[in-house]
């Protein structure tokens, strides 16, 4: 079933830089955002550069089993959980106070 | 020859707006920018034969949650509202060290990566082998965690429509939202 090819066509570098240019913008925009949503997106961003690094790991160095491509579906499921019940909250704390940046939570309860 | 072009075309798309993403003044342009970077990541899961996992990305991430995002962004913005940016020696920082993490960590890469690694062109994974690790209980197989997602799943749209219900009770300050 698995036939070896001789030539690699993209070595497996090129992925993981790409992959750590993702990851490193998305620190980059969880450091500078107040807004809440934009922090979410930045968390996207880092958890798709892990979601390519699992892939790209099962395919180069593993390419007889799965186990990548069963970790990159577990991150997803668990990554689509989390932005659903973050995306309630900042609906949330947007009733509460009126805007959604992180400056102006600083109490739990009113 | 084609692969190559087409995963720098992906590349260079992956690279150019998930540094916009995170860069743009309006929010609802970021969505759109990312959603532009999980669509290629979804083409590179495609050229390293991962067909269903293409499949997985697109419905999810580029459907689901893209979906999420824009109703969100909808219902706590007003459009075309600019977003305040955090002070300058912030910014500046945190690029300081979003940069020096960077270039660590791509040391490290580049150091220690074998270039060549055993990377064989599989076909593409069949749909029974993939069902039979999904749903069997021997080792390699996935049956416990697919069950605790789906009840992770349950347990996050019960608390997700428990958190952004609107409180029927007569509090007086809970309509703060008109501004």
């Amino acid at each position: 079933m698995l036939v070896n090819t001789v030539q690699i066509p993209v070595p497996m570098i090129a992925y993981l830089i790409v992959s750590l240019i993702m990851m490193f913008a998305g620190v980059y925009g969880f450091l500078t955002r107040k807004n809440l949503i934009m922090i979410l997106i930045s968390i996207e961003l880092i958890l798709n550069a892990v979601d390519i690094n699992f892939a790209v790991f099962n395919r180069y160095l593993f390419p007889a089993q799965n186990e990548g491509l069963f970790f990159a579906f577990f991150t997803i499921a668990i990554a689509a959980c989390e932005t659903a019940v973050a995306i309630a909250i900042i609906i949330n704390v947007y009733r509460r106070f009126g805007n959604a940046e992180v400056d102006n939570i600083n109490t739990m309860q009113e | 020859m084609a692969e190559q072009i087409i995963f720098y075309i992906l590349a260079i798309v992956i690279v150019v707006f998930s540094i916009l993403a995170v860069s743009s003044k309006l929010v609802i342009r970021s969505a759109t920018y990312l959603l532009f970077v999980l669509i290629a990541t979804a083409g590179l899961y495609l050229l390293l034969n991962f067909h269903y996992l293409f499949a997985v990305q697109i419905a999810v991430y580029a459907g689901g949650i893209m979906v999420l995002f824009i109703m969100a962004i909808f219902l706590t913005h007003k459009p075309g509202a600019t977003m305040n940016q955090r002070m300058s020696w912030k910014v500046k920082s945190s690029a300081a060290l979003a940069v020096s993490g960077l270039l660590i960590s791509g040391y490290i890469i580049i150091k220690n990566v074998v270039k060549v690694a055993g990377y064989l062109k599989g076909d593409e994974l069949s749909m029974q082998d993939l069902g039979h690790s999904m749903m069997g209980t021997q080792k390699y197989q996935y049956l416990l965690p697919f069950e605790v997602i789906s009840v992770l799943l349950l347990a996050c749209i019960v608390g997700a429509i428990l958190i952004a219900r609107k409180e029927t009770g007569n509090d007086p300050k809970e309509n703060v939202k008109d501004k």
